[in-house]
């Protein structure tokens, strides 16, 4: 006897359902369907899927990285400040990036020179950096931002022929990338091994430090464009941007049937769980269902993601365990 | 010796899975006698103290308290007895205090359950006095040394009302001085009527503190001696006397230049000024006690640990330190003890496992080619005789002695010059430490350098060109095939006659 882990993997599964509440919110919800609706959509979900990805490479080296969405609302701030000092545009986003790249520079160190829990270290930063962000731009909001920018991150402006929004169109690329590294490269078999056992990756000559630290890297670096998508995107550069958005990105990664606990999971898991969530918030917005009861859906979905695989396997040990005993 | 034992095993036997660690072995310990254990790693020693502490039920066998028959449902019912265990390494909670530490769990209470904590200091204060020890009862254990940690745990077997009192290697950790009031502390409270049973892998210390001895090999009771009846040698040979059998096809081999050679390594604390050679061809065992250092000499030349000290040289150049990635470029491969964490990753298929050594080299550009990978695998699976399903299965459902041969592959693959097996076959069936053996025999005669950390003697006897002997983390001996025993091995590693096995 097989049991249902063996046909269908949770992250196949994921994407099952995901088809299903696109089919589902196309029959019952009039304008679903429709490509303004689908870019506004997809576009609302852009910072969150573009931090999913290296934080999908993060969970499954078993870290985890909680600033991210201070370093959002850092990003935005600083974008914000140097806007109003009169910088120019194409020199504020570099110095964004740095400051992306320096904020994952301190969490990698802390973790793998310090030696300290990943969790720990970026409760201590997401505070941190939320905190130079309100330094940075006080309770100001500042707007006004070129038009072209601005443009190239709204939702009405798809990418010819399309109703694809270009940030999206950005993540799809960046999302193949991170998919060919984490499933077709040595890189992406050290990240299993680390997540897994991290010991016996050290042991096989993997340098482990040097991984982690680049990972940390790269999910500062990518938090702190999406701040400036974000900025872009609503036209208001505010040093709260994002609160709270790690959660949600996190979620939607162990949606995908990424484990918490390291060295399983899926890039296409993690993306199909990102646009579910996506797709189900904004059917529940079409339908005027309340905020309150947008955010429970969310938590169940979660809490079932987490649970049913447990459950099927449980159930087939049960099963295996019955079958083993009698003769 | 007409007087009821405290105390009385009689034909214990126990199995774990297909090992026996124990054959039928009897012990009586008397009141007021200090009795010791002796025997070599794995002749069964922990088997029968977990046994005695109620952490193991004997699959056959009896145990009685004074004369009467008793069975241990855990660890508590054989505390209740008055059985205490002094570990090695005592397991206090550091953030707790001494008197804490003592009582914990059974605090006496004042009115609405309270601690009553003077009552817990005084009670603790008078152990400390019955022992003759200087300890304050409201220290924090944190930080308190290895021996005042021992101190604590009979405290607590004391309180106890503990008849009689296990200590298995309590020496081990401990400096002359610390030692010596240790066995003050015993010495006071056999002659109070407790029964001690005592492990030491120093002989002196035996002959020093105890009456008798019962000596165990391979899970059976050798003997049980008065202690003033037999030398020191006398003990060594009833401990490791034994035939070799077939199990060592070595080879002759033609021996090369210098492949490997460890230059006054040093990581303070824990191995000091260790150097040594292995030549190319040549099988190389680095003998000791577990707890010499030899596995941290091993890792520090891997260069998973850093040492503090010294250098290694492959093939004439220097290593860079600490770098493992370094000694696998230089042609350096490392089996490490610990299959279940460090040689392998039990929940990746025995594919990836094997691949993991040679992720550079499995396609261009970083990336894995699928077929690289599986040819890497199907190969060395061959090669090595693997028994699997398929490739693509976790490496945790296989048998301990295939996932030792899937770690062998996956080192193997990355065509070393220089092979580190640490412990290759413990754990492993019959069979397949014959056929590890053959293959280190086949490998060293095709001109590879094998350096192998071993506890097993015979397999360093059988298989070792030259046995290097690690005393308290220093190199004590190296002695040539023809003049390698038992006896002259464990001469060196008990850190007796260290001036003539030298020689």
């Amino acid at each position: 006897m097989k049991s249902l882990g063996t046909y269908l993997r949770w992250d196949t599964a994921v994407g099952i359902l995901l088809i299903a509440v696109f089919l589902a919110g196309t029959s019952s919800t009039d304008g679903f369907a429709s490509s303004g609706n689908l870019s506004a959509a997809l576009n609302d979900t852009a910072e969150i899927a573009l931090i999913a990805l290296p934080m999908t490479l993060l969970v499954v080296a078993g870290q985890v990285d909680l600033s991210v969405a201070s370093m959002l609302g850092l990003s935005s701030a600083l974008a914000g400040s140097l806007w109003d000092a009169g910088y120019a545009f194409e020199l504020i986003v570099p110095l964004c990036l740095l400051a992306g790249a320096a904020g994952g520079l301190l969490n990698g160190w802390l973790v793998t020179r310090v030696g300290l829990p990943p969790l720990a270290v970026t409760i201590g930063t997401l505070t941190l950096y939320r905190g130079l962000a309100s330094v940075v731009l006080g309770d100001k909001a500042v707007a006004g931002f070129p038009d072209d920018y601005a443009r190239w991150a709204a939702a009405t402006e798809t990418v010819p022929g399309t109703f694809v929004p270009y940030p999206i169109a950005l993540f799809a690329v960046l999302a193949v990338l991170a998919a060919v590294l984490l499933h077709m490269t040595g890189f992406g078999r050290s990240l299993y091994a680390i997540g897994a056992q991290e010991e016996a990756a050290r042991f096989a000559g993997i340098r482990v430090r040097r991984v982690k630290l680049a990972l940390f890297v790269v999910s500062g670096l990518m938090a702190s464009f999406a701040g400036i998508v974000y900025t872009l995107r609503y036209g208001s550069a505010r040093a709260d941007n994002g609160l709270g958005l790690e959660l949600v990105v996190i979620a939607s990664v162990l949606l995908g049937g990424v484990d918490f606990n390291g060295g399983k999971g899926t890039l296409g898991g993690a993306v199909a769980g990102v646009l579910l969530i996506g797709l189900l918030n904004n059917l529940l917005t079409l339908n005027d269902v309340a905020n309150e009861i947008r955010v429970i859906v969310t938590g169940l979905l979660l809490i079932a993601s987490v649970l049913t695989p447990r459950a099927v396997s449980a159930v087939a040990e049960r099963r295996n365990r019955r079958l083993a005993a009698s003769p | 010796m007409t007087e009821v034992p405290v105390l009385a095993a009689h034909g214990l036997s126990k199995s774990f899975g297909a090992v026996r660690a124990l054959q039928d072995v009897s012990l009586t310990l008397h009141a007021g006698e200090a009795h010791a254990l002796a025997g070599e790693n794995g002749a069964g020693k922990s088997t029968l103290i977990k046994i005695l502490a109620g952490v193991h039920r004997p699959d056959t066998g009896q145990l009685l308290l004074d004369d009467a028959p008793v069975a241990f449902h855990g660890p508590a019912d054989a505390r209740d007895a008055g059985i205490a265990v002094i570990y090695q390494e005592p397991t206090l909670f550091p953030d707790l205090s001494i008197a804490e530490n003592i009582f914990m769990g059974r605090q006496p209470r004042r009115t609405l359950r309270r601690i009553d904590r003077s009552a817990v200091r005084d009670a603790t204060a008078a152990l400390m006095r019955r022992l003759g020890v200087d300890l304050d009862p409201g220290r924090p254990a944190r930080g308190l040394s290895i021996a005042d940690q021992q101190i604590v745990e009979i405290a607590k077997a004391l309180s106890f009302d503990a008849r009689v009192l296990i200590m298995d290697e309590p020496t081990a950790a401990l400096t002359g001085s610390e030692t010596a009031r240790l066995f003050a502390v015993v010495e006071a409270l056999r002659a109070e009527g407790a029964a001690v049973l005592f492990i030491s892998h120093r002989l002196a210390e035996v002959f020093r503190l105890c009456r008798r001895v019962t000596t165990l090999r391979d899970g059976r009771r050798v003997a049980t001696d008065e202690v003033e009846a037999l030398t020191e040698d006398d003990l060594v040979r009833r401990m490791v006397g034994r035939d070799l059998d077939e199990l060592y096809p070595k080879q002759e081999a033609e021996l090369g230049g210098t492949a490997l050679s460890v230059r006054r390594l040093t990581r303070e604390g824990v191995f000091h000024d260790v150097s040594f050679d292995v030549r190319r061809g040549e099988i190389v065992a680095l003998a000791g006690l577990v707890g010499a250092g030899r596995s941290e000499v091993v890792q520090a030349a891997f260069g998973v640990d850093t040492p503090d000290a010294g250098e290694v040289h492959v093939a004439g150049r220097p290593l860079r330190r600490g770098s493992p990635t370094a000694a696998m470029d230089a042609g350096v491969a490392l089996v490490p003890e610990d299959r279940r964490q460090r040689g392998l990753v039990m929940e990746m298929s025995i594919e990836r496992n094997i691949g993991l050594t040679g992720l550079g080299r499995l396609g261009s550009a970083g990336l894995v080619q699928r077929t690289l990978e599986r040819g890497r695998a199907a190969d060395w699976a061959a090669r090595l005789r693997l028994k699997y399903g398929r490739l693509t299965d976790d490496v945790g459902v296989l048998s301990g002695g295939n996932q030792q041969k899937v770690v062998l592959a996956k080192w193997l693959a990355t065509e070393p010059t220089v092979l580190i097996v640490d412990e290759p076959t413990r754990g492993i069936d019959v069979g397949t430490k014959a056929e590890v053996h053959r293959l280190l025999s086949e490998l060293a005669a095709g001109g590879l350098a094998v350096l192998m950390v071993s506890s097993d003697l015979p397999e360093v006897l059988g298989m070792a060109d030259r046995v290097l002997v690690m005393h308290e983390g220093r190199l004590v001996a190296e002695i040539p095939r023809a003049e390698a025993t038992e006896e002259s091995v464990m001469t060196a590693a008990t850190g007796r006659g260290t001036g003539e096995a030298a020689a």
